[in-house]
Formats: C-alpha cells, sequence, structure tokens
C-alpha cells in the first residue's frame, strides 16, 4: 500500500550493490577496518569544553536562520585569512547542517526537472542522488590516474550542453585524494567564465593538503560570482558529529538557499555553532597537528603499497589513498571481498565511487599508525598470494 | 631534521628506522645515524615503557617530596641534587622554582619504605632543611598517556 505512494524520484535511486558487502564487514569480527571517512583523532578538548560551558550557561534555544552571526563573521575571517575569500558575514555565508546539507541546498535551489549536473569522478556519494531527487540528471565527467584524478579543462568542456547548470567541483578529492593545484584551477575557470553555469565548490577537506595548501576556485576573480563555496567543521576540526558545515557565494543564491534552509531546517545545533565559533578562534593550531600525523600516515602508506608492487599514486589531500589493484587481475568488488574473508582488512572498492574507480580501492589513514601497519602485512600477505 | 625524530619517538619508541624515515621523506640511513648520535651524545637519554602498575600483582607506591635545601657556596644545588639522585629508590629530581628547591619522585613497594627513605636519608643530609611527602594515591596520566584512556573505535566500520 505504503509502496504506492512513494516518490518515483526516490525509489529510482537503487541501495549500492555494495551495501551488502558492508553489512557483512560491520557483523564480522577480528576486522581491521580502514574504511571509514571520518578522523579518528576526537574533537580537540577545549572545543568540548566550550560547548559544555556553553550548555552550562543555557544555551538551548534557537538561533537565526542563518546562523549565529558571531560564527559567519569567524568563518568570514577564517576564508579571508586562509584563501584569500572575501565575504560579508551579513547576507553571503549561511551555516548548514555540515557540508551535506549545503551540497543539497545548493542543488535544490538550482536545479529544475530536466537539468544536468556535471560531477567529476570518483567521487563522493551524495551529489548524484541530490541531483536526482530534485529531478535534475547527473553527468559523471571520468577522471583518471594518468592526470592524478585531477580534472581537466577539456573534459568539462566536451561535457557541458545547453542544460548543465552547475559543475561540482570536489577537491581535494574523497577517494582519491587528488587536489586541484592554481594552475589547473585556471584552466578550468577559463572554461567556465564563459557559461552561465555555477560552481559548487565542495572544499570539506581543505585544510588537509600536504605539500602545498589548497586554492579555492573562488579566488579566482573571474568566476567569483558563480562559485558557492561549501566547506565544514567535520574533517578539519575533526567535528563529524556536531553536523556543523557552511555555504558561502553570492547573495542572491545564498538567501534562496537560507529559504529552504528556513522550512527544513530551522537552524543548525545551537551548541555546535558555540562550539565551531571556539574551534576557529583557537584551534587552528590542533589542526596542524593533526595534518602533520596524516601525513606521516599517508607516506607510510603509499610506501607501503608500492613497496608491495601496486600502481600507488601519490595523493596530496583528504586522507585516502587510491591504490591501483588492476595488476592482480581482480575487480575492486572482488579484491575486497576477497580481502575481507582471506586477510580480514576491510577496505572501500572504487566503484562506490563511480564507474571509473573501478581498479581501485579506498583506503582511508584515519587510523593510527599500528592499525595502519597491521593492516599493511595483512594485505602484503594477500597481494603475495593473488601475484601472477 | 633532529627534532622531527625526536617527536616521532617520543611518543612512540618502537618505531622503527624504515617507518621513521618514510614518515620523514628521509633515508634510512640516515634516521640511524642521527639517532645514534644523539644517543651518543645522550639527547636521548634512555627508552622506556610506561606502565599502568595498578593492573598488576605487584605492590608499589609513589610519593612526590618537598625538598628546601640550602645552596653550597660555588656549586649552588647540583652538589645536593646529585646526592639525592644517586638513591635508586629516586625516579626524578627537580629544581624548581616558588616555594621549595627540590622536587624528588621517590618510588618504594610500601609507604614505610618510603617513609623510613625520607627519615632515615633524606632528611639527614646536610644542607636539607624540611621535606613535606606527598603520597600518590591514583595514576590518571603519565608522560602524556591517559591509564585506561583507549576509548573503542567507535565508528562504523564503513562510511563512504
Ligand atoms: C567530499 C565530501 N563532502 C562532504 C562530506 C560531508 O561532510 P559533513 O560531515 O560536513 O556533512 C563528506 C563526508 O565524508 C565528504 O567526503
Amino acid at each position: 500500500m505504503i509502496d504506492t505512494l512513494i516518490n518515483q524520484r526516490v525509489k529510482s535511486i537503487q541501495p549500492s550493490g555494495i551495501r551488502k558487502f558492508f553489512d557483512i564487514v560491520s557483523q564480522m569480527k577480528d576486522v581491521i577496518s580502514l574504511g571509514v571517512g571520518e578522523p579518528d583523532f576526537l574533537t580537540p578538548w577545549h572545543v568540548r569544553d566550550e560547548a559544555i560551558y556553553q550548555l552550562e550557561k543555557g544555551r538551548t534555544t534557537y538561533t537565526s536562520n542563518s546562523g549565529l552571526l558571531e560564527l559567519r563573521q569567524e568563518i568570514c575571517h577564517y576564508l579571508y585569512n586562509q584563501y584569500e575569500l572575501k565575504y560579508n558575514p551579513n547576507d553571503e555565508v549561511l551555516i548548514t547542517v555540515g557540508a551535506s546539507e549545503a551540497i543539497d541546498l545548493a542543488i535544490r535551489a538550482v536545479i529544475e526537472p530536466g537539468d544536468e549536473v556535471l560531477i567529476p569522478e570518483p567521487s563522493y556519494v551524495s551529489y548524484s542522488p541530490c541531483v536526482i531527487l530534485a529531478g535534475g540528471t547527473p553527468v559523471a565527467i571520468r577522471t583518471t590516474e594518468e592526470t592524478e584524478f585531477r580534472l581537466t579543462a577539456e573534459d568539462v568542456e566536451e561535457c557541458i550542453t545547453p542544460r548543465s547548470k552547475i559543475l561540482i567541483l570536489p577537491y581535494p578529492n574523497n577517494p582519491t585524494g587528488a587536489i586541484m593545484e592554481k594552475d589547473d584551477l585556471k584552466a578550468i575557470v577559463d572554461v567556465l567564465k564563459k557559461h552561465n553555469i555555477l560552481i559548487v565548490s565542495d572544499e570539506i577537506y581543505s585544510e588537509l593538503t600536504y605539500g602545498t595548501k589548497h586554492v579555492s576556485i573562488a579566488s579566482f576573480e573571474e568566476v567569483y560570482d558563480q562559485t558557492l563555496v561549501i566547506n565544514g567543521f567535520s574533517k578539519a576540526f575533526a567535528m563529524t558529529g556536531w553536523r556543523l558545515g557552511y555555504a558561502a557565494g553570492p547573495k542572491s543564491l545564498i538567501a534562496v538557499m537560507t529559504k529552504i534552509h528556513q522550512y527544513a531546517i530551522m537552524c543548525t545545533p545551537t551548541i555546535s555553532q558555540y562550539a565551531a565559533i571556539e574551534a576557529l578562534r583557537n584551534g587552528m593550531e590542533n589542526v596542524r597537528c593533526m595534518v602533520e600525523e596524516y601525513d606521516r600516515r599517508r607516506k607510510l602508506l603509499v610506501h607501503g603499497f608500492r613497496k608491495m608492487g601496486l600502481d600507488c599514486f601519490e595523493p596530496k589531500g583528504a586522507f585516502y589513498v587510491f591504490p591501483s589493484i588492476k595488476s592482480l587481475g581482480l575487480s575492486s568488488e572482488e579484491f575486497c571481498d576477497k580481502l575481507l574473508y582471506e586477510a580480514k582488512v576491510a577496505v572501500v572498492p572504487g566503484n562506490a565511487f563511480g564507474k571509473c574507480g573501478e581498479g581501485h580501492v579506498r583506503i582511508s589513514y584515519a587510523y593510527s599508525v599500528e592499525t595502519l601497519e597491521k593492516a599493511l602485512e595483512r594485505i602484503g600477505e594477500f597481494v603475495q598470494k593473488y601475484k601472477k | 631534521m633532529q627534532e622531527k625524530i625526536l617527536e616521532l619517538i617520543e611518543n612512540n619508541s618502537r618505531l622503527t628506522p624504515e617507518q621513521i624515515a618514510v614518515m620523514l621523506g628521509i633515508k634510512e640511513e640516515e634516521v640511524c645515524a642521527e639517532i645514534k648520535k644523539m644517543e651518543e651524545n645522550q639527547t636521548i637519554a634512555g627508552y622506556m615503557a610506561i606502565i599502568d602498575w595498578e593492573k598488576t600483582k605487584k605492590e608499589t607506591v609513589t610519593a612526590l617530596i618537598e625538598v628546601k635545601v640550602t645552596p653550597q657556596r660555588g656549586l649552588g644545588f647540583d652538589k645536593i641534587a646529585e646526592r639525592i639522585y644517586q638513591y635508586p629508590e629516586v625516579k626524578s629530581v627537580y629544581l624548581m622554582s616558588g616555594g621549595y628547591d627540590l622536587c624528588v619522585i621517590v618510588e618504594g613497594k610500601t609507604m614505610k619504605d618510603v617513609a623510613l627513605f625520607v627519615s632515615q636519608r633524606l632528611a639527614l643530609l646536610d644542607s636539607v632543611i624540611s621535606t613535606a611527602t606527598h603520597f600518590v594515591l591514583k595514576k590518571y596520566k603519565d608522560h602524556g598517556i591517559i591509564f585506561n584512556g583507549k576509548s573503542k573505535d567507535e565508528r562504523a566500520a564503513i562510511w563512504l
């Protein structure tokens, strides 16, 4: 009965086949999982302490729909200091329930049935479903190991049609760890500035880059007015459970996003907003320490996989490595299945992030060095067995 | 580079030279040479494990003793500090600013052991003016490590 009531678009989004694999993982014992996309660090104590203090003070009511002005101001300072981005805290920033909500709002605010959204792949899994729910059509742009999974201007240009309305720019990238440097972005900018297309730049991993500083596409004047920057507290400040993110961009777009947010969400959790203010004011040193630790783990893993004889390009961002397992003659899912049963290590098949992720697996290094070393040992033995 | 190596092994002295080399992006031989150099010049003074003795059957007590002393002409506090730190039951000796001069940390099997050490040895030293002994009742955190602080990984096994 109820089934007949369900919206067709929602129905059309099939739970991925990989779900079954995940269910098995969560039921098995003694498995080392390298499958998680969130920091292993707890939120730094000074942030938790501030949240407790604010609770004691009785901060238990709604805030304004856009979020605390004080927080929006801190965010504007931060974006300016880190990435040279100028936004007005009054009407160009919206506090959202994680970057997740900001992605959904941006797509809902713009997409009409039949509109196309360009999504580089492999990439994070939420863009496509959000597009489909809004009635739009996701258009995948393949990225490959040859270009270190960077997006090229030619590939973007080729995919643009009169129906293209949004380009998602997911860098630093989950699952590949790829980044876009200034020159890479410049090429994209030169294409995009000729089109009436919104760039939705998901910069949730912007703090987690190694050896080079993140550049935001919004720092290019030519496309500043057609770019929405999305960021948040989950990854950089190890605050996934607080559910706090934000969008910054053109006033008119923020206004309509705020309209949807106002009716669907009201406002983000008040306590989380106070915690975020503390994180921005006094948390940058902690961020630096976490980045240093991630970097060491990253090097250990890249070294480890190359030593096993697997191709592993050097990821310069986020906290994932994305080695190729093609030389073993197994598909991504076969590899992950066998690795789980035979070596008791859980990793994520690359095709979970789009077809062109096939032949790769995503390995997270949001784990302690001891855990990573133990896992590397098990994976090493496994790879030896299958190597031809 | 030496400091980078030290920061790593201060937190985990069991890292292998290969691991350290990879994490810092330098050669393994360089790591070995630097460590050897720092062991020789005693920058690296030793290696230890951090043990929560509460978890074992072994009985131990730890006390922190505030010691006031008369510094000696020409020698300052060094001579008296040396006379104190030579005792094997003394685990640490620090020269302090503030209300007293030397902070002495002593370990013994029983409170009586420690009390005897203070009354029979420490208090009798020539330059010692006074002592105040504080027994440690419980160790929550030692050398940056929280005892029983490792919580289970509560994250889901797979999360995209
Ligand atoms: C690329 C990317 N964007 C957005 C998110 C969602 O982040 P938030 O916790 O801020 O909603 C994730 C989380 O894994 C992600 O990997």
